[in-house]
């Protein structure tokens, strides 16, 4: 029996000790009629040697891929100490840190997250993560509804230059409370929210979303966008990624005052693609709007002796003392991925995750230039990128995709469904993975890609 | 110490970093960052011997016994941890093509089949990511199956989530979070719905019912099919809230008790990690009446190939709740333990589960606790009031739960559900062996002598950890959240 040790005699014994005859007899109170028939599409079980033929044969149909696409999920290098550490059993089967004296090793390093998420994105304090950074938009959203209480409107300003499904998932979680998302439309020739195009006389709005760099890649005016918001009295959640912080101006210094939330997807800072998934959001803020953040957060205090220790803290915002009161209904967090964030942090340190950030811009700088130098693509948008660019293509994008997906080349993301007025262009990445060959290699096969 | 204790200005690892950078850059000044981001400058060896150290301070699944109520605390498989990271499922980008995803797509579209058979529920989408997200995304659906009523003109007066008063925090602050007001239904001394109050609380305006079975008071609901008719002839739909799926997997099905939605936590019953909170995996199954409405994207079978569905082919879809497919790595470790346990193997999980339970609450009960249901069958969990204890000895379920860590156990659920007061709510799982719970009975025993004997100690307590018990009034009073130079 897989993972149940009980033998015969060890079932035996606590069957008697119970009094009944049978483990079926346990049963007893469940009615006859609700007991299945049994499993008809669940195949029979497998040794772990066997499943891992299944998997090896499995994931080997799927490797080897050579990634050209960003569009929210990010190929960096991953130190070998970062998972071997985080799949110590001691991280990877620890419960959520409710007893604080049995848990001190995750929630210091939550502290220690905490400390290091607050000062890449300028802001007082952070959460200790959320689901994704889909989500967490979403979490930014109604928490700046919960902070501007100068608002009544519940509208919030919604760039199009913001990941298009960040903007849906924010959409399809916020709907049922009356709030509304209103779009605002891009420049496109620049490819970014226009200052000048900003509406002269918006009306209460609670909060304005602003994305650095945007979907596109694009370099937003940060500045003049959050003394805009500011003047007109609303917030600013900034949309970042975590990556360009340490080359970028952090959300805390943007115009004037800052942003006054900051969220984004934490998937770059040591989380491998994995189709997806599990990643991490994360959300930091201004102090003032503490007890308005979702999501758990950890403080550290003392202990009976007057030693340092580290707890849960403001549990008091949260679903299991607030119920239906609640900030949010989130409940797990994804602690594991902040462990490797973490680790990853520690690892790069301040410096290396600056060259990360800058290898990576000018690979991407790289790349637009080769695939410009075949004749067969040219960049759109006019501004300055940081590790993402929008190409436009001669040959027909699917058709791209096709002849590379076959060679086992992921030439970028395809943005006809979320942009068709764009046309016949794809979104290019190149991080600091990828070698003058990498680049070279696919300028090479764009060339002898035929109309 | 803090990692950023040992941190020293200019330490630098180089085989962590890029080399020969290429420093040209097309970013304007007025973009860039002028201060250097607070991370620690530490060796390599410094970090892993941080964190190492750190990860020693923890109780886990993998050092203790940790039987917490509805948390389903149960062995992680190493195997399933091994085969989901293959480089092969770690590399591949979400917006891959299907034709660079068919091993992926395919353990995806497996998992589904599986899913469906041991709930009994017609479709799966696996999209949510945690439970909450999965509770999020079924009462959604609740509301799109209202909406859509009378020729699209929707049923307006559907406003009312009902909720037993035994209920997971999450189940109300989802409701809220949908826009539908919550009404709490009592339960009555045998622990399960009372029935009357239900038929009074039905009507035009309900919604639909959210309900754990086996309650969270560690109890089979036996009228569970009296409430579906009763719900249901109000034409309001039942939620069910998987997060007990572990007492019953593979011996009843949800769609057989009439379920019309139901989550799952496959951080629970499928044995994924809990990772110190999180992540976790909520997929959500429906009947019949709610297949437009899951959350998207789902792999769907064409022949010998697998491919996505999204909105575009779902147009009635709730959407996505992530960016692109929920917790694909979590995902995949629930499938390669359900192939380990294979069809034999799921009814087994519940039926030992329920054996330990069941055992734990008879000697502990032998051995002079309350239960709070003593005419009542443990299912995979069961509660303990040590109400007695508290007022003869001034202890505490906090004092004997920090107690118990001095023994070396994970302390159960303490003070959940609301209802009982003092309470521990006990699940030991199924792949906990008789000695391990033998263990836990006689430090409660051990414990329960000392609250006799010397009441203080137990107020003290731990001793033997880390740290002492911590001062959680101060952490919220005097907030530290961030280290400062």
């Amino acid at each position: 029996m897989p993972f149940i040790p009980h033998t015969e005699d060890d079932v035996k014994s606590m069957l008697a000790a119970i009094g009944v005859d049978s483990i079926d007899d346990l049963f007893d109170e469940i009615p006859t009629e609700l007991l299945s028939e049994g499993l008809t599409k669940v195949p029979e079980g497998v040794s772990e040697m066997e499943i891992s033929r299944i998997m090896h044969e499995r994931a080997e149909q799927d490797s080897r891929a050579l990634c050209f696409a960003g569009a929210g999920a990010y190929e960096h290098h991953i130190p070998a100490a970062v998972w071997e550490i985080t799949t110590r059993g001691e991280y990877y089967s620890a419960y959520t840190p409710y007893q604080a004296e049995a848990s001190q090793g995750t929630l210091q390093l939550l502290y220690e997250y905490q400390t290091m998420m607050a000062s890449l994105t300028g802001m007082d304090i952070s959460n200790a993560s959320l689901y994704d950074g889909a989500s967490a938009l979403a979490e930014g959203v109604l928490m700046a509804v919960r902070a501007n209480r100068k608002s009544k409107s519940k509208r919030i300003l919604m760039p199009r230059t913001v990941n298009p499904k960040y903007r849906q998932v924010a959409h399809n979680i916020v709907k049922g409370q009356g709030i509304t998302l209103e779009e605002l439309d891009f420049d496109m020739q620049g490819g970014h929210i226009n200052i000048d195009s900003l509406p002269k006389d918006p009306g209460d709005f609670t909060a304005l979303v602003i994305p650095q760099p945007n979907y596109f890649g694009i370099l937003e005016d940060i500045d003049a966008l959050t003394n805009w918001a500011h003047e007109h009295k609303a917030l600013v959640i900034a949309v970042v990624n975590p990556t360009s912080l340490a080359l970028l101006k952090s959300p805390g210094s943007w115009g004037e005052k800052g942003a006054d939330i900051t969220c984004g997807e934490g998937q770059p800072l040591g989380a491998p693609l994995s189709s997806g998934g599990p990643y991490f959001g994360f959300m930091a803020c201004r102090e003032v709007y503490v007890r308005q953040m979702p999501g758990r957060i950890i403080g550290r205090t003392v202990d009976l002796d007057g030693n340092p220790g580290f707890s849960l803290t403001l549990q008091a915002r949260e679903q299991h003392i607030r119920r239906s009161k609640a900030t949010s209904n989130i409940c797990t967090n994804q602690g594991l991925l902040v462990t490797a964030a973490t680790i990853y942090m520690t690892l790069v340190g301040p410096d290396g995750l600056h060259k990360v950030a800058q290898a990576s811009h000018a690979n991407t700088q790289d790349l637009i230039a080769k695939l410009e130098a075949t004749g067969k693509a040219k960049r759109i948008f006019s501004r300055p990128v940081f590790h993402e660019a929008v190409m436009q293509f001669e040959v027909p994008t699917d058709e791209i995709m096709k002849q590379m997906s076959a060679q086992k080349i992921l030439p970028g993301v395809e943005l006809k469904n979320d942009y068709p007025e764009l046309g016949n262009v794809m979104m290019v990445c190149a991080t600091e993975t990828k070698t003058q060959a990498d680049l070279t290699t696919y300028a090479d096969l764009l060339a002898k890609i035929a109309k | 110490m803090l990692i950023f204790e040992q941190s020293r200005t200019g330490r630098v690892n180089t085989a962590q970093q890029p080399a020969n950078v290429n420093t040209a850059s097309s970013i304007p000044a007025e973009f860039l960052r002028e201060d250097k981001p607070l991370l620690p400058e530490v060796s390599e060896m410094q970090a892993v011997r941080h964190y190492t150290r750190l990860s020693t301070k923890n109780f886990s699944i993998d050092t203790h016994f940790y039987p917490l109520g509805s948390c389903t605390m149960k062995y992680n498989p190493r195997g399933c941890n091994t085969l989901a990271m293959l480089p092969g499922f770690l590399n591949r980008h979400p917006d891959s093509p299907a034709n660079m995803s068919q091993g992926f797509l395919s353990c995806m579209h497996d998992l589904q089949e599986i899913l469906k058979d041991v709930t009994g529920m017609e479709e799966v989408s696996l999209a949510p990511m945690a439970g909450a997200q999965g509770e999020f995304a079924g009462v959604a659906m609740i509301r799109a199956y209202h909406d859509a009523q009378n020729g699209g003109k929707g049923d307006p007066d559907r406003t009312e989530i009902l909720v037993p008063d035994a209920a997971h925090g999450t189940n109300p602050a989802t409701a809220t979070m949908c826009n539908f007001k919550v009404r709490e239904i009592p339960t009555n001394s045998d622990g399960d719905v009372d029935i009357e109050a239900l038929k009074e609380a039905v009507g035009p305006h309900t919604a639909g019912i959210m309900l754990t079975n086996p309650s969270t008071l560690g109890v089979f609901e036996r009228k569970i099919k009296e409430i579906a008719g009763i719900v249901h002839d109000a034409g309001g739909l039942l939620y069910y809230d998987g997060a007990n799926l572990n007492a019953i997997l593979g011996k009843v099905k949800p769609g057989d008790m009439g379920f019309d939605v139901i989550h799952m936590n496959l951080h629970k019953t499928f044995s994924t990690p809990h990772g110190g909170g999180g992540p976790g995996a909520g997929p959500v199954g429906v009947s019949k009446r709610l297949i437009p409405f899951l959350p998207v994207p789902m792999v769907i079978q064409d022949g010998d190939k697998f491919d996505v569905v999204t909105e575009k082919s779902n147009p009635q879809s709730i959407g996505r709740l992530s960016a692109f497919m929920g917790n694909a790595g979590v995902l995949l470790r629930s499938y390669i333990y359900a192939r380990l346990l294979g069809s034999q193997g799921m009814h087994r999980v519940a039926e030992y589960a329920t054996l330990n339970a069941n055992y734990m609450m008879k000697k502990l009960e032998q051995a002079g606790f309350d239960l709070a249901f003593p005419n009542r069958r443990a299912t995979h969990e069961f509660i303990v009031t040590l109400k007695k204890q508290a007022k003869e000895h001034n202890v505490t379920a906090m004092d004997f739960a920090k107690r118990l860590l001095d023994y070396g156990f994970h302390a159960p659920t303490t003070y959940f559900p609301l209802l009982v007061p003092e309470c521990f709510l006990i699940e030991p799982t199924e792949t906990e062996a008789q000695d391990a719970l033998d263990g836990f009975i006689a430090a409660m025993i051990a414990i329960q002598k000392e609250a006799e004997e010397d009441a203080e100690k137990l107020k003290g307590a731990p001793y033997t950890l880390p740290v002492r018990r911590l001062d959680d009034v101060k952490a919220a009073k005097e907030l530290d959240l961030t280290w400062k130079k």
